[in-house]
């Protein structure tokens, strides 16, 4: 870079080039397969969770109880106590997904064995990684271990997994940035509601499947997984939005967000010109509305990878697309009408960069969604990324308890500008 | 958007025709503005950098 | 009939929404056939079965929009194309909950006829959002206080370079284009301009000159710190220049507590260059100064009303000490002072604006000798402890003493409620002297708030064998949101002998107390 440019000239020129490499990217869901066999640097004791790094013994109680289940899947453990002894022994490998190019949505663990799906950004050829739904509500990422998600597990591994791989490969790829696009014109945004993504991807899909070699049982419990589960599609659009964000990070002076996650005890950020720092503040609570049954004192602090999507520009960015999703604005208060949809989106224009024409929301006249958080312009206008997402229990065992909305923290932002300071020795 | 060429440079009577107004601050300002039919924005401000004054004051060299 | 294909790479539209123009313009005069599709294998087929193709139209890809006419004439398929342009344009819907904004760069973005901010937040970043609005080429209103001077310097030469004008800080008052800004009186539009370093001093002048009938064109204000030395009337110089440009403005007056010595000469420096009549209120100046400038001095907010409002009319100004005949005054005092203890002598002012705290000052020292105050005109005058006046004084509740994390005066009658009762117990006591300030922003029935401390101090005074005076101004107009009537009357219901401005009422306090 010109060293006569100034720095605010280096920041714009660096902000441009990381959100062209954003834009540009062509998520494409290509093949499923182990865990231990794709992911880079996963070891037979490794487990990978949501969020910036995190020891065992600080994890949130979800993500203890989906540990033990990881072990008991794996037959590391037979029990919940054998998992926790093993756990303590330290002969467990306990690492951030994203640091291994995967994500993980709210307590899950990946292990060595289970399934995960692959997804290849066509643009640059890098690959990254995201596990699967073996049940909606209560599940293995909301902590639990119990002998039916045991079995769940090994369903999804020995019928489901190889059956998804015969029908990717038949069909050559999901074109994932396709699949978005169109769901944000069908009431998606693409965190807490997937399920015109969902159709969408079966629509292709199953006709793949059909043309395989794969046996009707086989295909019927495909079928079935779609339809019980119709927001499945969002673990590959997980997976998407890291290959956007992942595609712009490590430039030198860029103030762009590339990463927003957390792990039910600390919310985390990363900047593109601070490497893959995590500038984290303690996690907040949700505030949303509860299933029947719970309430906030059954909620578990902000969790999961999912606020992925938001960091690239959908999901609660998206939220003008989907009115539906402003329910969870009357348990804040702001009131719930579909105008506070659309002006949380507008809020998110302020604080962004750019708008992604591949992505476009239909009802502020297809611009496109507010895409590459700056975290200047977050602090300039004291303006936080909101984020859509599902609440889990606070206990390790239970089900999701609710969905809501949550801010990413200030001190994130204010800890990236300080380090930004030091690193860019700005006077 | 700079200011030497914005359109609200000044041609004719010096405040304009007639006011149009963005109320940076508190609500009951926005509101009497409103009562005298005034046409008025209401601007919900928040502290830039959570209210940090050196951080601020680093903010204003980079952006 | 005549064909035209036109392909325009990458510009994808919602197939439903293309369905719907296309539909609009198939209505169009002369228009044999239409299809405006995005260029997929699907929509190819349909758009050769309707008898559309080229080279280009097969080259385009499911990004690209395609565009098909076929009509009577060349001019009507260049109307056709032009009637879809407009259709396919982003506009922006109308919101349905339209005014409400997160930053400034939005409203600019949406609103770029916006041409003037109101600015209220934490003084802090006050400056900052000010230099904001500044660079889009606003003019400002400062009402946040807490601003450096230095800033205010930096802020008021901004504004010069780009010819707009910082009211402020501090600056509660301003009446722009008839707008009554934060706290401020709805008047008579009219043909005076005032340029005010003061807040309640504005709003006294404007309420004398709109209820002798007459109106006002601006009443700028500048901030209370504006005529210091250091910051050199930046903006009372800009607003002088305002007014003078103004057609509609035939008589300028400008108001300014002590102004620093060198600015309060450049300013008549200007104004001796100015072609319309100006009338001078500069506390403390030295009226052979403003004569020699041309200019009109004026020793009061009152004086400096009525001589504009007679130099308006080309009327000849005689100084008055009351509206009230010498008969009705010498009544009025008499009656005020038959049931007084001999005992009681002191005149305590309990003020809730600067400006009218500070003629009452300067009014009755004059008659009385020195009055103490929290902002007196001599050091040496100044109250030590404030929970009780001292003697003859004057306090101002307004002042950031009283203020800092509680709400005005003007606006909260709790403290001088309080005020009224302690000061009552002092056997001394004989005037209690008020100012009820209407408008925007205050209170909206400060009379009747006041109404219960004010009968139960004068029973107190009764019990023990005395008398309590309580005289009072209200400072307003007519059409304020208040009813200014019903608040006259409210106070003199409860015994508050009401004066017609300011500066009568301390008069007549002060000979009540001689």
């Amino acid at each position: 870079m010109d060293q006569h440019l100034s720095i605010k000239e280096k920041i714009k020129l660096a902000n441009q080039s990381v959100l062209e490499k954003m834009i540009s990217t062509q998520p494409t869901w290509i093949d499923v397969a182990n865990a231990g066999a794709v992911i880079p640097g996963m070891e037979r004791y490794t487990l990978l969770h949501a969020g910036p790094p995190q020891c065992y013994k600080n994890m949130c109680n979800p993500q203890k109880g989906a540990a033990w289940g990881a072990l008991i899947f794996e037959g590391l453990a037979k029990n919940a106590k054998e998992a926790d002894d093993l756990l303590n022994s330290g002969e467990i490998c306990i690492e951030s997904a994203h640091d291994h190019d995967s994500v993980a949505g709210a307590g899950q663990i990946i292990s060595y064995n289970q399934p995960v799906i692959i997804l290849k950004n066509l643009t640059n050829g890098k690959r990254y990684y995201t596990h699967m739904k073996e049940d909606t509500f209560v599940a293995l990422r909301y902590g639990s271990y119990n002998e039916h998600t045991i079995g769940r597990l090994k369903w999804l591994a020995n019928t489901i997994a190889p059956a998804l791989s015969k029908g990717l490969q038949k069909i050559g790829g999901i074109n994932c940035k396709d699949i978005i696009a169109k769901s944000l014109f069908m009431g998606d945004e693409g965190h807490n509601r997937n399920q015109a993504e969902t159709c969408l991807f079966e629509q292709i899909f199953m006709p793949a499947l059909l043309e395989t070699d794969l046996s009707k049982e086989q295909i019927r419990e495909c079928a079935y997984l779609l339809k019980n589960d119709e927001n499945f599609f969002l673990y590959p659009v997980m997976a998407s939005c890291k290959a956007l964000l992942d595609a712009g990070t490590h430039e030198p002076y860029s103030t762009i967000v590339t990463t927003m996650a957390r792990n039910g005890t600390e919310f985390g950020i990363k900047v593109s010109g601070l490497g893959d720092t995590w500038f984290t503040a303690p996690a907040p609570m949700v505030k949303g509305l509860y299933f029947p049954g719970f309430t906030e004192k059954d909620a578990c602090p902000d969790l999961g990878d999912s606020c992925i999507t938001e960091a690239a520009g959908i999901g609660g960015f998206a939220m003008a697309a989907s009115p539906a999703i402003v329910h969870f604005g009357t348990a804040t208060g702001v009131g719930g009408s579909v105008q506070d949809a659309i002006n949380y989106t507008k809020e998110m224009y302020e604080i962004t960069e750019t708008e992604n024409p591949s992505y476009q929301l239909a009802y502020l006249d297809f611009r496109g969604c507010p895409t590459g958080i700056d975290i200047l312009k977050v602090l300039n206008h004291g303006i936080l990324p909101i984020i859509n997402t599902s609440i889990s229990p606070n206990v390790a065992g239970k089900s999701q308890v609710g969905a809501g909305l949550v801010r990413a923290p200030m001190d994130c932002f204010k800890k990236a500008l300080r380090a930004f300071t030091e690193t860019y020795q700005v006077e | 958007m700079d200011n030497k060429d914005h359109p609200n440079k000044k041609v004719g009577p010096f405040f304009g025709e007639r006011l149009v107004v963005a109320n940076i601050g508190i609500q009951p300002f926005y509101e009497d503005m409103k009562k005298q039919n005034v046409t008025v924005f209401q601007i919900d401000w928040e502290p830039p950098a959570g209210g940090e004054r050196e951080l601020v004051d680093i903010l204003d060299k980079l952006i | 009939m005549i064909t035209r294909i036109i392909v325009r790479k990458n510009q994808y539209r919602d197939s439903v929404f293309l369905m719907v123009v296309n539909q609009q313009v198939m209505k169009f005069p002369g228009i044999g056939e239409i299809a405006i599709m995005m260029g997929t294998d699907n929509n190819k087929d349909l758009m050769m079965k309707a008898g559309f193709d080229s080279p280009d139209m097969q080259a385009a890809t499911p990004n690209d929009m395609t565009i098909c006419i076929r009509a009577e004439s060349a001019e009507h398929i260049e109307k056709a194309i032009q009637e879809i342009d407009k259709l396919l344009v982003k506009k922006r819907r109308p919101d349905e909950k339209t005014d409400t904004y997160k930053t400034l760069d939005a409203v600019m973005r949406e609103r770029p006829e916006t041409n003037f901010a109101v600015i209220s937040v934490p003084g802090q970043f006050a400056a900052r959002e000010a230099r904001k609005a500044l660079n889009y080429g606003l003019n400002v209103l400062l009402f946040s206080d807490n601003v450096t001077i230095e800033e205010e310097i930096e802020l008021k030469n901004l504004a010069n370079r780009l010819d707009r004008i910082v009211m402020g800080p501090d600056c509660g008052t301003a009446i722009i284009n008839y707008v009554g800004l934060a706290f401020a009186n709805v008047v008579n539009p009219g043909s005076i301009g005032v340029v005010a370093a003061t807040g309640t001093g504005l709003q006294e002048v404007v309420g004398i000159i709109d209820r002798l009938g007459e109106g006002i064109t601006q009443a700028i204000g500048t901030g209370g710190r504006d005529l210091s030395d250091r910051v050199q009337g930046i903006s009372m110089k800009k607003g002088i220049d305002i007014l003078e440009e103004d057609p509609a403005t035939k008589v300028i007056v400008i108001i300014s507590k002590p102004p620093g010595l060198q600015t309060a000469a450049d300013i008549l420096k200007k104004i001796s260059t100015c072609s319309k009549k100006t009338i001078v209120n500069f506390i403390g100046a030295d009226p052979a100064a403003v004569i020699a400038a041309g200019a009109i001095p004026a020793k009061t907010l009152e004086e400096a009303s009525l001589k504009a409002v007679a130099t308006l009319r080309d009327d000849v100004y005689t100084a008055k000490d009351f509206q009230l005949s010498d008969r009705e005054v010498t009544g009025l005092i008499q009656k005020e002072k038959k049931r007084m203890q001999p005992a009681q002598k002191y005149v305590r002012g309990l003020y809730s604006g600067g400006a009218l705290c500070d003629e009452a000052l300067a009014i009755m020292g004059e008659q009385l000798g020195g009055i103490f105050s929290n902002i007196p005109l001599q050091p040496h005058l100044k109250i030590e402890n404030l929970s009780h006046g001292f003697r003859h004084s004057c306090i101002d509740l307004g002042d950031d003493y009283f203020t800092q994390g509680k709400p005005h005066p003007m606006i909260y009658p709790d403290v001088r409620n309080r005020y009224i009762m302690s000061e009552v117990e002092n056997a001394e006591v004989a005037v209690l002297l008020l100012d009820i300030v209407l408008g925007y922003g205050a209170h909206i029935d400060m009379a009747g708030a006041l109404s219960k401390s004010i009968i139960s101090a004068k029973s107190l005074a009764e019990a023990r064998g005395g008398y309590l005076s309580v005289v009072a101004s209200v400072c307003g107009t007519q059409k304020d949101p208040q009813n200014f009537g019903e608040q006259v009357i409210k106070l003199k219901q409860c015994g508050v002998v009401v004066m017609p401005t300011n500066a009568q009422a301390a008069r007549l306090a002060a000979y009540i107390c001689q």
